[in-house]
């Protein structure tokens, strides 16, 4: 097995590492890094429960390489907390009950952070496409969008 | 319930309280348990059968014994050294964990890899050389029924077919006599296919042996952990392992639906590998192998008989049923119900005849009969008789709301002893569909429908007007593997007048840290907040059976309630001291001890344990806490009217859900943010099997859609906007009046969305489609009626 040194900006603190060349980036987060936030739904890149940013645009770590990431910046659900403060989407979830069993969560909030980057005033539909390649078994998806409307307001108001 | 009697600080019963158990979700702190990492830990991988049939001829492991990093590989015969390659199954069937000579269905697990990392078990999977004969299978349950099929369970000494149980109840005769006697009969034949309940988060486990103290630790994807200690000390005692010496730890859970109760080859192979090799191992599985070989739910063929008047009064219903469970019967009903709730099958309506009758058999499919978010198989009896309303509306040219009200049970006709042996507690099911109709506006949409088809447009109005049945239940008749359905609440209260609470349930996303607090705030006047709720550690949690089939508020609910009486008793007595007065000279007011006529002399719950810790009554027991074991007198009946209004593109056959309401009655509410949030996910769930779902497999057994780009879970995109409201009915016989609701959209759903479709192809004759209901299926049926080109 082929070794590769890595160096991957994740939430903002570079880490450098040793990686075998097939370990797939949702591993390396999870085992490597111990940061579990990130969740493994599936193995057809169907989920969505391993979304995380790389380079600000949400991917499905489950379906890259760690190597695809060398040089880049990876953000994950644990670096969406700003200052103590939670982010408007993680407060979002809360306020309107957009969570269940949590496991789909960090995955629909790093892919609703994107969307929101992109389209920070999205309509009901643009959310439910936005969202579409996340599942969720427990809530049905009313209260995630309505999350995501929640987060958009206040991200605006902030903005304005 | 009216009025709250709590304030916000305090939140008790009827706040929409924010979840406690979001604090850590939101930050991607839960923790599964994927999420748990041990010392020295390895890992473990599958191999799994190609073959739905076949003769194991030999396996040969020195490849992958020869990776570097692997440790073991472990066969049926390597398991059968310690009499652990068969395990009983939850309905006293018996099960292989690993096969010494055949396997029974594809994806099987054939033997297991241990190895330093998933990587390297992965790779050993794939040298491990298995060579099989491969047999004909037997697929279909109208196949295997033959007496000329192959018997497929030869383990078993003396069977000669394939024939698991024969069960029955009800009326035969009378039945009978009222089907001869009847104005009008229908009949159609009902399948509810096979499906998964797919929650994200796939089984599995970390078992921990710590060889010098002979202690077992394993933290498991588990809706019920102290029935599973149990069951790990009865089936490995003879190894050593006693029960003093197992802990089971049911860490978050992200999602069960009942695929999270049974007992999986996986666990105990990781246990077993545990105690043998003396160090961690995690086993935790893929997607594609959780849908292709953890439990399926349904596989019901029914045939279905209703008799009426030519007024349209039911008078009987029969139901005969052909039971698909798979290679072993590894459901997971309660031992005296081997088709689970089955007999709630005359649902909602007055109907003095009623006979059901079953057999279940053997095939080459995965086994289990789980639930899929329902209590024990009600969703398939709800599903034949508000078919088969449907069916006898049609027949008699009536609107189907119109039967259905002339047939419910009256509200004044509670308690109500069901032809088929149940005692309902209570329910209002016209008012529920009245404001169903009312929020819908029913009679303009069937003006609307009227002229659509004029025009030659598809549009369709389905009804749903369910009984569901959950909470079990009293020990008279309630167990699993012998073990009484009660429930468990032990609660302590600190000096400081905070509190701690323990279960023997486990939440799986229900959002029990948040409920259970409420019902102790509601109880004792602690602010919710103060109240930490723990369950699904056996060391420390009080046993009880578990969190499925709805039965957390009726059981773990009460219990919860239970224990605070008993605290208040208590705290009354050490008031009394406090105040020198008689106990009877007080009076209980939410979180304060008055005293009759001077309310100004009280004592707060808080100054109560302070003193209960720092000046108890000479006497009493220092010290504030109680433990209750709820052994509930009946079952709830939660009950609900959901209407769907779908829309068919003529050309396409393409099915739109366009308004979906749905008024549930689950009697008092603890959380109704937590209970809308419930209704939404069982209506998705619902949703799903009626047009998405299905474990489809071929004639040899092989499964053509086991993993996540086959088997369709609905996303944002086809499910609807629910429109939800409810009625409120209290339970009599609760302490809380509450019900349980998170299975009644499932259950409820199905139903009013294939009698929309229906509704909508009417006219052209149709009467019955079996669910999913796919726009290929519609697409058929417009081309035999001619509709399409
Ligand atoms: S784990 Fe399912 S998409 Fe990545
Ligand atoms: S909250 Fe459980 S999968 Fe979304």
């Amino acid at each position: 097995m082929s070794k590769h040194t890595v160096s991957i900006d994740i939430n903002g603190t570079t880490v450098t590492k040793e990686v075998d060349s097939r370990m797939l980036l949702v591993h390396f987060i999870r085992e490597e890094l111990q940061m579990t936030g990130t969740h493994i739904g599936c193995d057809t890149s169907s989920c969505g429960a391993c979304t995380i940013l790389m380079n600000g645009r949400s991917v499905k770590s489950c379906t890259l390489y760690t190597v695809q990431a060398n040089g880049k910046s990876v953000k994950t659900i644990e670096g969406m907390e700003e200052g103590g403060a939670l982010h408007p989407l993680q407060e979002g979830f809360h306020e309107e009950h957009g969570l269940q069993c949590g496991f789909c969560t960090p995955g629909m909030i790093m892919r609703a952070a994107e969307l929101l980057e992109k389209n920070p005033n999205p309509s009901e539909e643009e959310i439910r496409w936005g969202i579409s390649g996340n599942l969720c078994r427990c809530t049905g998806y009313v209260n995630i969008v309505k999350a995501i409307q929640y987060a958009a307001e206040k991200m605006q108001k902030e903005a304005a | 319930m009216s009025e709250l009697k709590t304030t916000p600080e305090v939140c008790g019963m009827g706040h929409s309280m924010k979840r406690k158990e979001d604090a850590r979700f939101l930050r991607g702190q839960g923790k599964y348990t994927d999420d748990v990492v041990l010392p020295g830990m390895l890992h473990m991988d599958i191999v799994r059968s190609p073959y739905a049939y076949a003769k194991i001829k030999s396996i040969n492991t020195d490849a992958a014994m020869a990776i570097p990093g692997v440790h073991a590989v472990i066969t049926g015969d390597v398991l059968k050294q310690y009499n652990l390659h068969w395990m009983p199954t939850l309905m006293s069937d018996t099960q292989m964990v690993l096969p010494t000579d055949t396997v029974m269905y594809q994806s099987q697990e054939v033997a297991a890899v241990i190895a330093d990392d998933r990587y390297i078990a992965a790779d050993a999977v794939e040298a491990v050389e298995v060579e099989y004969e491969p047999m004909q299978a037997v697929v279909d349950p109208f196949k295997s029924m033959q007496s000329d099929a192959p018997v497929l369970r030869t383990d078993k000494e003396g069977k000669t077919d394939n024939h698991i149980w024969h069960w029955e109840t009800g009326d035969k005769d009378s039945t009978e006599k009222a089907f001869q006697n009847a104005d009008v009969v229908v009949k159609e034949n009902v399948y509810l296919p096979r499906i998964h309940v797919a929650s994200i988060e796939t089984c599995g486990c970390v078992a921990s042996f710590e060889p010098a103290e002979g202690k077992l630790t394993v933290y498991m994807t588990t809706q019920a952990p102290h029935a599973i200690r149990t069951v790990v000390a009865l089936v490995a005692g003879h190894v050593g392992l006693s029960e003093e010496k197992i802990r089971i730890i049911s860490p978050d859970i992200g999602g069960g639906f009942g695929g999270k109760v049974p007992v999986y080859p996986g666990y105990v192979i990781a246990i077993a590998a545990s105690v043998v090799i003396g160090k961690p191992v995690k086993w935790v599985e893929d997607r594609s192998e959780n849908l292709q070989a953890d439990s399926f739910a349904r596989d019901y063929h029914m045939s279905v008989e209703l008799a009426s008047s030519s007024s349209g009064k039911m008078e009987a219903l029969r139901i005969k049923t052909v039971a698909d469970h798979g290679y072993t019967d590894a459901a997971a009903n309660p031992s005296k119900y081997p088709a689970g709730m089955f007999s709630i099958c005359t649902g909602s309506y007055d109907i003095k005849n009623a006979f059901t009758e079953m057999d279940a058999y053997y095939t080459n499919k995965p086994p289990g009969g789980v639930a899929y978010r329902c209590s024990f198989r009600v969703t398939e009896a709800i599903h034949a008789i508000e078919r088969i309303v449907d069916v006898l509306a049609q027949k008699l040219d009536r609107d189907p709301a119109d039967l259905r009200m002339q047939n419910f049970i009256q509200p004044e006709a509670f308690p109500y002893q069901s032809a088929l042996g149940w005692e309902y507690d209570s329910g209002d099911y016209p008012r529920a569909l009245k404001l169903a109709m009312d929020t819908i506006g029913y009679d303009d949409l069937r003006k609307e429908q009227a002229e659509k088809r004029a025009k030659g447009e598809l549009m369709g109005i389905g009804l749903s007007t369910f009984t569901e049945v959950v909470g079990a239940g009293p020990s008279k008749d309630f167990d699993i593997l012998g073990i009484k359905m009660f429930d468990s609440c032990e609660l302590r209260i600190h000096p400081t007048g905070k509190a701690i609470a323990r279960f023997g349930t486990k939440s799986q996303g229900q959002g029990h840290e948040t409920t259970y607090a409420q019902i102790l705030a509601e109880e004792l006047g602690i602010p919710a907040a103060h109240i930490q709720i723990e369950e699904g550690d056996t060391d420390t949690a009080p046993y009880g059976l578990g969190t499925y089939a709805s039965r957390s508020t009726p059981t773990a609910g009460a219990a919860a309630a239970k224990a605070a009486h008993k605290v208040r008793d208590k705290a009354r007595k050490i008031a009394a001291h406090l105040l020198e007065v008689s106990e009877e000279d007080l009076e209980w007011e939410v979180g304060k001890f008055y005293v009759k006529g001077s309310p100004e002399q009280s004592k707060t719950i808080q100054d109560i344990a302070f003193a209960a810790y720092t000046n108890h009554p000479q006497g009493l027991e220092a010290g504030l806490e109680a433990t209750h074991y709820y052994d509930p007198p009946n079952l709830t009946f939660p009950f609900g009217s959901y209407i769907c209004v779908v829309d068919i593109d003529p050309k396409t056959a393409e099915i739109k859900v366009r308004r979906f309401v749905a008024i549930d009655d689950c009697g008092n509410i603890i959380n109704p943010m937590i209970v809308e949030g419930q209704i939404h996910g069982g209506l998705t769930q619902g949703l799903a099997p009626a047009m998405y779902e299905e474990l489809i497999y071929d004639e040899d057994g092989n499964i053509l859609n086991g993993n996540f780009m086959d088997y369709l879970l609905p996303t944002a995109v086809e499910t609807p906007n629910w429109e939800t409201d409810r009625t409120v009915t209290p339970s009599p016989h609760h302490p809380l009046g509450a019900k349980g609701v998170a299975e009644s959209p499932t259950v409820g759903a199905p139903p009013a969305i294939a009698n929309a479709v229906v509704d909508a192809l009417s006219h052209l004759g149709v009467e019955n489609m079996d669910i999913p209901i796919t726009p290929y299926k519609v697409w058929q049926v417009l081309k035999e009626k001619g509709a399409v080109a």
